[in-house]
């Protein structure tokens, strides 16, 4: 700024200044903005979804200033030639005439609706990436469980959404819906009336589900999102394993102004994104559904796809003979089962996982640098294994579609994947965990042998050998810098007196569950194993170019090349934020 | 063909081809409405024709006078619609053993399927081939078309025609590219799985705004290209491609940009 302020620059001067003396807010924001964050690619994804949050917002705002949420009849009486003199509900009339009279309210439903699918993408990818790096391990757990919340809130979101327009598909839906509820033991037909305030499909669920809709899931979703942002900052961000980082510090850039500068141009390239998509492909062309009538289902109805796997569920279960009637009351085990069960069980595996290893390990460290997902063997391929089932599932409730677009006969593909759904995770778990452990045996080998050069040297006594290159210090560490897990060990059944001891059992438990993750397992290069390597074999010392000596575990200082990005240290244990 | 390219320009020659264009559908009318009377009163010659026609191409399976045999329908009684419908849509003559007859290249042409259809209905009586009034849709209704539609065929045929998956390897097609009469015939003579719509079932007025309706449909999307148009699963697989997919593309750039 020039050395003579302009008014408007010491009137801003001076509010902040009274800002800064009765709040102490100019420390908070500088603390704040020299916060470090590590860089990397795949911490973008938890921001795509939360900018398609965003996008979700505008959008949402512009749409509920047309919609109707009524399920009063109307007749339509607008310039869609397909509708003329049908009665339909002011729902579905208020969403034709936000798609065909109101300026830019088609691309605005289309940008809305993209955002939710990519909403609920983000999200999925976030949650991997947070699975198979391990960034939900102590102190993470709860923010981890925070996340969670925060993917049912979007599945519930979505739901309520895709419901709203009052189409033969969303109608299909609370249908599907209806008989889900309906389905429960004892509680299912009053929860059913509860919800549509009657029998179905009745005049109430629009109107309720607009509230939920745009009131109480956005401001869940909300307030979560900010408590997720928060323990993100507290907890600081992990970062990737590489030379110079440790559990004890943050190596990356500071918050202001690179990452806000980076973060804020990011909004606008996933608006970006969202608009082309809004703006050049048909989404959710309800005028080609038609408004909801109980007694029409056209092929093809289908859910949006993060519920896709409900549906395939649904598909995939046999309907004869698990439908049983005790005692005057009908148990419906053929939804039950695949639409209350099987979700119940994923969703339940999901959030506890981090608590199951926790278990396992007895690990109550912290631990802030990511895992490489090979390290974690049965991690990854538990999660792998979920994504099969998931993807099984998926493709289950897509059979129509792969029917006709691949000639396949329908029954064929159903009890394919009836069998893929017990096989395929199975298989898919052994060969990752394989894949992981193999990969983390050709580590060990690059540490004590060193790449292959394909140089051949022939000593004066005849014999060949090839020359092979040590790591340099980054790719060293990459590879030797993790733990080594093992299954842990129990005290025996009974103490030094021979009375049994309280708490065995559980520890037996718990010694099953470690075995399963860390029996199989390949140990990290030590250090006396690297320098042995290096003493024998005299070709691996032959001169390549200059290496430095084996540089592991030693305390975790600097010890990566001078021009890295800056670093903070800080005790994780004890943070206290001002 | 000079003498045209010169006069091309001349200030008559809107005029000229006007009148010219008049009279050709004047004529092509002439030729085909009487056409359409005499496919309810076939000539002699037109049923002897296409009796040989049968003889040569469908007696193998439906036998020699059109009786049926194991697995292979009767075609007494079926009518001049459900011949057309067939021979023209290319399922007949079949070729391949399969949950169903397929459509494919019509084999036979126009005027030996008319011969063929005239043959058949000289068997018995049945539905003929709907006239040209039948299926013009000038002044049908297409919305009560898609009430009717949504009602009756898109638990098949999906919300606007684009196909769906039946049992056992058997689908109901794609009705894009169907002829407004092929339409009309395949609901009075329910090929193949498709079940019988006559014509106390669903008005002649109701088919003929069903018509209509997929009529509508060649007009395209309004909101952009329609992904195929078989609704949420192609929106969540593009989801993952273009939305996913590009944004990770770019996280990557972004990221590889800074260090
Ligand atoms: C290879 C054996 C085969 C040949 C050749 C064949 N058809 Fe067929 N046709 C069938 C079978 C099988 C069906 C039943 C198919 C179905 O419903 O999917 C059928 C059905 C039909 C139907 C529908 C009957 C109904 O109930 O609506 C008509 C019309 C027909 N054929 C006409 C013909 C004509 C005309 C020819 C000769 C140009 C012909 N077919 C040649 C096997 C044959
Ligand atoms: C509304 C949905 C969500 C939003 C907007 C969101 C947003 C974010 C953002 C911006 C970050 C920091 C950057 C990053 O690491 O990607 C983050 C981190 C994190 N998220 Fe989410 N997230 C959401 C859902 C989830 C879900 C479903 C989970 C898992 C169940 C989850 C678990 C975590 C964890 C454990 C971290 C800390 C990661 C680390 O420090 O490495 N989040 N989230």
């Amino acid at each position: 700024m020039s050395p003579r302020a302009t008014t408007g620059a010491r009137a801003a001067g001076g509010t902040a200044d009274y800002l800064d003396q009765r709040t102490g807010i100019g420390l908070a924001v500088k603390s704040f903005a020299r916060k470090i964050f590590p860089d990397h690619w795949s911490f973008l994804l938890g921001e795509i979804a939360l900018y398609s949050f965003v996008v979700l917002l505008i959008t949402g705002v512009f749409l509920t200033l047309f919609f109707v949420p009524s399920m009063g009849v109307v007749t339509y009486d607008g310039p869609l030639a397909t509708m003329r003199g049908q009665e339909m509900s002011e729902a579905f009339a208020s969403t034709l005439h936000l798609s065909f009279e109101v300026t830019g309210g088609l691309l605005m439903r289309q940008i809305h609706h993209w955002a939710a699918l990519l909403f609920m993408a983000s999200i999925i990818t976030h949650m991997m990436r947070v699975f198979f790096t391990g960034a939900f391990r102590t102190p993470r757990e709860v923010n981890w469980l925070v996340g969670f919340v925060l993917m049912i809130l979007g599945l519930a979101a979505g739901f309520t959404g895709y419901s709203l327009p009052d189409d033969v598909l969303s109608g299909n839906g609370l249908r599907i819906t209806d008989g889900v509820v309906k389905s429960i033991p004892i509680i299912g037909s009053y929860l059913s009336y509860f919800i549509f305030g009657g029998e179905f499909p009745g005049e109430h669920i629009i109107p309720r589900l607009f509230t939920v809709h745009i009131l109480l899931v956005p401001a869940l979703i909300l307030a979560l999102v900010g408590l997720h942002l928060f323990f993100v900052v507290l907890h600081k961000h992990t970062q990737y394993p590489g030379p110079g980082r440790t559990d004890r510090n943050v190596v990356g850039y500071p918050l202001f102004p690179v990452y806000v500068a980076k973060a804020g141009g990011f909004f606008f390239v996933v608006f970006g994104v969202l608009a082309l998509m809004g703006a050049t492909m048909t989404i959710n062309p309800v005028w080609n559904y038609g408004p909801y009538d109980p007694s029409p289902v056209s092929a093809g109805a289908q859910p949006d796809w993060y519920m896709l796997f409900l549906e395939g569920a649904l598909r995939l279960m046999p309907g004869q003979g698990t439908e049983w009637v005790i005692g005057g009351f009908t148990l419906s085990l053929n939804v039950l089962v695949p639409a209350v069960v099987v979700p119940g069980l994923l969703f339940t595996a999901l959030a506890l996982y981090p608590f199951i290893e926790a278990f396992a390990t007895g690990d109550k460290r912290e631990h802030h640098v990511l895992d490489r997902p090979r390290n974690a063997p049965v991690r990854t391929a538990s999660g792998v294994a979920i994504l099969t089932a998931f993807f099984v599932l998926i493709l289950a409730g897509s059979n129509d579609l792969l029917a006709t677009h691949f000639d396949l006969a329908i029954n064929d593909i159903t009890n394919v994947f009836r069998a893929l759904l017990f096989v395929a995770p199975v298989v898919a778990f052994w060969a990752t965990k394989r894949i992981a452990l193999g990969l983390q045996r050709k580590d060990r080998e690059l540490v004590l042998h060193g790449h292959e050069t394909g140089r051949i040297v022939r000593f004066a006594h005849g014999e060949y050998v090839e020359v092979h290159k040590p790591l340099d210090d980054y790719e060293r560490w990459l590879r030797v810098q993790h733990e080594p897990r093992r299954p842990i060990e129990i005290l025996p059944a009974e103490d030094e007196r021979g009375v049994r001891r309280k708490g065995y059992r559980r520890d037996l438990l718990r010694q099953r569950v470690s075995r399963f993750f860390y029996e199989d397992r390949v140990e990290p290069v030590t250090p006396r194993e690297l320098a042995a390597a290096h003493s024998h074999g005299a070709h691996d010392s032959l001169p390549t170019e200059g290496s430095a000596p084996a540089q592991i575990g030693s305390d975790g200082a600097h010890r990566g090349p001078d021009d890295e990005p800056e670093t903070t240290d800080s005790t994780r244990i004890d943070v206290v934020h001002g | 063909m000079k003498a045209i390219a010169a006069r091309r320009h001349h200030r008559f020659a809107p005029a000229v081809l006007l009148a010219l264009a008049l009279l050709l559908t004047g004529a092509v009318y002439a030729a085909l409405a009487p056409s359409a009377a005499s496919a309810a009163a076939p000539s002699e010659s037109d049923i002897e024709a296409g009796e040989a026609l049968f003889q040569a191409n469908c007696a193998t399976c439906h036998g020699p006078s059109a009786e049926g045999r194991d697995g292979v329908p009767s075609l007494i009684g079926v009518g001049a619609a459900a011949v057309d419908f067939q021979v023209s849509t290319g399922r007949m003559p079949m070729q391949m053993n399969g949950p169903q007859a397929m459509a494919k290249p019509p084999q036979l042409d126009e005027e030996q399927t008319r011969q063929l259809a005239a043959y058949v209905a000289s068997l018995a009586p049945g539905p003929a081939i709907p006239t040209a009034e039948q299926v013009d849709t000038t002044d049908a209704d297409p919305a009560n078309g898609m009430a009717v539609f949504r009602t009756n065929c898109a638990m098949c045929h999906g919300a606007i025609g684009k196909g769906g998956a039946l049992s056992e390897g058997k689908f109901a097609p794609d009705l894009s590219g169907s002829t407004p009469t092929q339409v009309y015939e395949a609901m009075l003579t329910g090929p193949q799985s498709m079940p019988v719509f006559n014509e106390a079932n669903l008005s002649p007025e109701d088919k003929r705004d069903v018509i209509a309706f997929l009529e509508e449909q060649q007009a395209g999307s309004p909101g952009g290209t329609d992904l195929g148009a078989v609704g949420p699963v192609a929106e969540g697989l593009w989801v993952w491609v273009v939305g996913i997919g590009l944004l990770i593309g770019l996280s990557v750039w972004i990221g590889a940009k800074s260090s």
